[in-house]
């Protein structure tokens, strides 16, 4: 069936050239999870792009637990025989179904476009299985950002800080000021974000060694005690009231100068401008100190199943994805930064600007790692046994020589 | 019935009485309070909601999120609100109640007025099937529902809420029909009436109070579930809460809490008037014979 | 000819619920009790691999922590909602005036989904905005509730809102069966100068026993599905202090990609629901019979 999809496919260069002007009659069912206002109107931008060429857009959004809810209903919807054509995907699930051998081929309208030369290399390793490319990325968030209130940064002291030295001084300022130092979400999964951009800021080495490659040294040894001391720093900083908050409302705690700073990846940013603030002069954005220079990322892509029909609406749709106008478009909105790397910064702010430009130098100095919060360092299992030890030991139940013990073992059990 | 057994009434003085009363009155707080909480933060705007107090009253009165969150909030790509959504629902959830209602009704009639060998392990089997987990039936239910050919669609839907929801619905009918007087029955076996007949003439017209708890209970799972829902739609068959879920739990986007308050309260909407317009029966159906052993 | 077909006919309407329960729900337990027995991960699949996962899932402290949170729950859950529901019920039947009005408050919460009645329960016991922030506004600047922040207490919250959804469903229950008392009775002990308290006590409390079999029921249902609840509330936080079987088995079968052990994980927990509801069933239905 695959050849046959090959032949078919083999002129698609020059079809999708005629498709975008010819009404074909497939749609596409697309499962994903942005639902929410500013990005369910983002990804209108490509429902109207694709109607222009013809193709049917049927929407399936299913919403909760950062894409969890979604995975669960295409498990049941792949078992059942009946997948949908395209799915919004992160990290690893993308490598694990891709080892199912259940996805597409999207080789052509790659070839054709080019993607290979302008999607960063870190983010091919998961767009591509055994070479051929079975996704289109859309946007890359990163995760080492801090959030800073201009007038709380201001009143202790008025530097962003740039080493971790800094950073504490500046927290311990905003202490004395009367105002929590941290807005701070516990959820495990907010808990993982503050741990791998401590990671991160133990150096680059040290984060591939631990997180990417997993390394029972790296895992165990001194510098994981020294980051899980950095995070029951951290922890010091952190209001009583920090269990269960939604990083939204954290968000918020700085908005209004109750809290001096978050530490979350850049969807935050929606927040602070949707309350009418602007960068530089009510907040400050910065990459957490030590990790200047170097990304933590998580990329949603669009994965495409093999499905007997509706091949060519799939090509289409993943032409429409890698569009750089609709790449510009909707990172713009979702906060995030295109995943080409050729796409204009003109309508990016100033924060979306920086997060260009930071992008492109990670990638270009081999500071560009997939994020272990948000799955894109290992799969879901060991993902998962990092965040029980994490928020375990954000939680006071273990102390970081025994967190570090334990980081080893859960890693070594989930494998 | 309408005229209960008042007297078991304890004969008190004037401070039992009020002491009854305060007591009562505590649990209407304790069972409103989140309600309370929902509508007073559904009618105000957003930032009233971020700075303030969430038990105070709205200092700006607005309609807006209740008409957001029903007529134009996001829900996928859509700007379309709640509703396209609500007849999906009632197309699952009507014929997945009435089939299993009729189901666990005949279940009910053959387990407690045609007893064979081994009813009880018939019954028991029925029973304990209440309380499997659903989680394990997700992905074995998706094969089967993709073999048949019905995978995202309602009837798929309808089918997986009809097998679960038999246990419970067999449980109510057969606890009533086990005080039913079975020389009805068999008087009218001598008479020479079928098994069809017994039931539509004599069982059926008095099982008015049963049908009611077993409806409203059928009725409150089925629209109320979100995992079989979420598991097993398309695009097309999506079902409320699925789409309240997608309204409300949005991981990276802007929380519009008083809209999600607003569509939380829509969505049980007829849930809640189901429970309001039929308590009354509802207590009357429960006394009738379903909490009968 | 006529005799014999009458015969068949109740067995043949019995039939398809039987075969459909049989399938979907014993035979998927069975389908269950071999995947834990396999290397499944993401997807079914059908390396045998014997007991592992079950030595796994024992070694794992949140599958502890979830099973002790079960008992915690479970028994505190059903415990206070049919005590609630009966006490509530017995008041209510005082000849309260109110009753049609109090009643429906009273059930209503069992209509509602927790995915989000959840995050008002979340605000209300959140001592930032919640009840312990309204009471120090309103004065008492020592007003302390700050149990779902508390890793030791937190597990208490989700019985408080688990409680507060399906104590007035109980209490409808007991309602009905205490209009269903016969009049006769309690006449006959007011004459014999049985105080309002004692009646209640030796002669209508023990005459609920029926309701209290069917309360056991929908609530021990309840509480083994009680997955969107602590979702919504906790997450299963602070840490994973509030994590329960039944989001164990969630995260193990969906999120973590290790099938073999959320489906070891949903037979161990058969194996218990099982093991305490069949012996009651089988008393009390036993004891139903002999009546």
């Amino acid at each position: 069936m695959k050849s046959v999809r090959g032949l078919k496919l083999t002129v698609s260069a020059a079809i999708m050239a005629a498709a975008a002007t010819t009404a074909t009659a497939s749609d596409v069912e697309v499962l994903h999870w942005w639902t929410s206002g500013g990005e369910a109107a983002a990804l209108n931008v490509l429902k109207e792009d694709l109607s222009g060429k013809g193709v049917g857009w049927q929407d399936m959004p299913v919403a909760g637990g950062g894409g969890e809810a979604a995975m669960t209903a295409l498990r049941a919807r792949v078992t059942a025989g009946n997948a949908p054509t395209a799915v919004q995907m992160l990290g690893f699930d993308i490598k694990d179904w891709a080892n199912e051998g259940v996805l597409g081929n999207l080789n052509d309208v790659a070839a054709a476009e080019g993607w290979d030369d302008v999607v960063p290399a870190a983010l091919q390793e998961f767009s591509k299985h055994d070479g051929n490319w079975i996704a289109a990325p859309v946007n890359v968030h990163s995760t080492n950002w801090v959030w800073i209130n201009k007038s709380a940064l201001d009143a202790a002291g008025g530097k962003a800080p740039e080493t971790w030295e800094e950073m504490v001084s500046v927290m311990e300022a905003m202490k004395e000021n009367g105002i929590t130092p941290l807005a701070h979400g516990g959820q495990a999964w907010q808990d993982a974000t503050l741990f791998d951009a401590v990671v991160l800021s133990m150096g680059n080495d040290f984060y591939k060694a631990s997180m990417i490659d997993l390394d029972p040294e790296a895992l165990g040894g001194e510098q994981m005690v020294e980051v899980f001391n950095r995070m029951a720093t951290l922890r010091s900083m952190v209001d009583d009231n920090f269990s269960g908050r939604d990083w939204n409302l954290a968000s918020a705690m700085v908005i209004n100068g109750e809290a001096g700073m978050q530490m979350m990846g850049d969807w935050a940013k929606g927040e602070f401008l949707k309350a009418g603030l602007t960068a530089e002069e009510d907040f400050v954005c910065i990459r957490f100190p030590g990790t200047q220079g170097s990304v933590t990322f998580n990329s949603d892509q669009f994965v495409m199943f093999d499905i007997e029909e509706g091949g060519d609406a799939q090509q289409a749709m993943a032409a429409s994805v890698m569009d750089p106008g609709f790449q510009s478009a909707f990172n713009v909105v979702k906060g995030s930064v295109p995943a080409r790397t050729d796409v204009p910064n003109d309508d990016f702010g100033y924060c979306g600007k920086k997060g260009m430009a930071d992008l492109a130098e990670a990638g270009s100095n081999g500071g560009l790692f997939g994020s272990m919060a948000h799955g894109h360092a290992a799969p879901a299992a060991v993902k998962n046994a990092v965040y029980d030890v994490v928020t375990a030991h954000f939680n006071g139940e273990f102390e970081a020589e025994e967190a570090a013990q334990e980081l080893v073992n859960a890693v070594e059990a989930a494998m | 019935m309408s005229a209960p057994s008042q007297d078991n009434a304890v004969k008190g003085s004037i401070i039992t009485r009020a002491i009854i009363y305060v007591v009562l009155i505590l649990f209407v707080i304790y069972y409103l309070l989140p309600l309370y909480v929902m509508l007073v933060n559904s009618v105000k705007p957003l930032e009233e909601i971020r700075s303030g107090n969430m038990m105070e009253f709205p200092k700006v009165w607005t309609l807006e999120p209740w008409r957001a969150a029903w007529s134009y909030a996001q829900i996928g790509v859509e700007p379309s609100g709640l509703r396209p959504y609500f007849i999906n629902s009632i197309l699952m959830v009507v014929p997945a109640v009435l089939l299993s209602t009729i189901l666990g009704a005949l279940n009910g009639y053959v387990l407690t007025k045609w007893q064979f060998k081994g009813h009880g392990i018939v019954f028991g089997l029925l029973l304990l099937s209440c309380f499997i987990p659903f989680q394990i039936v997700l992905i074995p239910m998706a094969r089967v529902l993709g073999f048949l050919g019905i995978s995202g669609t309602i009837p798929g839907l309808v089918l997986v809420h009809l097998i679960y929801g038999i246990g419970f619905t067999t449980l109510f009918f057969r606890n009533y029909y086990a005080a039913f007087p079975t020389e009805l029955v068999r008087a009218a076996q001598i008479d020479g009436a079928g098994f069809f007949q017994i039931f539509w003439r004599i069982l059926l017209p008095s099982s008015a109070p049963i049908a009611v708890v077993t409806i409203i209970w059928q009725f409150t799972n089925v629209w109320n579930d979100f995992l079989f829902g979420a598991s097993f739609s398309d695009f097309d068959s999506v079902p409320m809460t699925v789409a309240l879920n997608n309204l409300v739990s949005s991981s990276t986007g802007v929380k519009e809490y008083n809209v999600h308050f607003a569509g939380a309260i829509l969505a049980a909407l007829p849930t809640l008037i189901v429970y309001i317009v039929s308590g009354r029966y509802f207590v009357r159906g429960l006394m009738a014979g379903a909490v009968k052993g | 000819m006529k005799d014999r077909l009458q015969e068949w006919v109740p067995r043949l309407v019995l039939a398809p619920s039987f075969l459909l329960v049989l399938l979907f729900v014993y035979g998927f337990i069975l389908y269950t009790g071999y995947l834990s027995m396999t290397d499944s991960r993401m997807l079914p699949s059908y390396g045998f691999v014997g007991l592992e996962n079950y030595q796994k899932l024992f070694a794992l402290r949140h599958w502890n922590t979830a099973l002790t949170n079960l008992a915690i729950f479970g028994i505190l859950y059903i415990l206070i909602s049919s005590l609630l529901g009966l006490f509530l019920a017995i008041l209510l039947d005082q000849k309260i005036r109110a009753e049609g009005l109090i009643r429906p408050i009273y059930l209503y919460p069992m209509a509602l989904s927790f995915i989000v009645t959840g995050t008002a329960w979340k605000w209300f016991l959140d001592p930032g905005i919640g009840l312990e922030n309204v009471m120090q506004q309103w004065g008492w600047e020592n007003f302390e509730f700050n149990w779902i922040k508390d890793r030791d207490f937190a597990i208490y919250t989700v019985v408080l809102a688990a409680v507060w959804q399906s104590s007035g469903f109980v209490m409808a229950m007991f309602l009905a069966g205490l209009r269903g008392v016969d009049n006769e009775i309690i006449k006959a002990a007011q004459i014999d100068g049985a105080s309002g308290f004692r009646i209640y006590r030796k002669i209508i409390i023990p005459m609920m026993r029926p309701v209290f079999l069917s309360a056991f029921v929908v609530l021990a249902h309840l509480a083994i599905k009680a997955y969107d609840l602590v979702i919504a509330l906790t997450g299963g936080g602070p840490g994973r202090a509030t994590e329960l079987p039944a989001t164990f088995m969630y995260s193990y079968t969906f999120t973590r990609n290790q099938m073999g052990i959320g489906a070891s994980s949903a037979i161990i927990m058969l194996i218990m629901i099982f093991s305490i509801i069949v012996p009651y069933l089988y008393s009390e239905l036993k004891s139903g019979e002999q009546k």
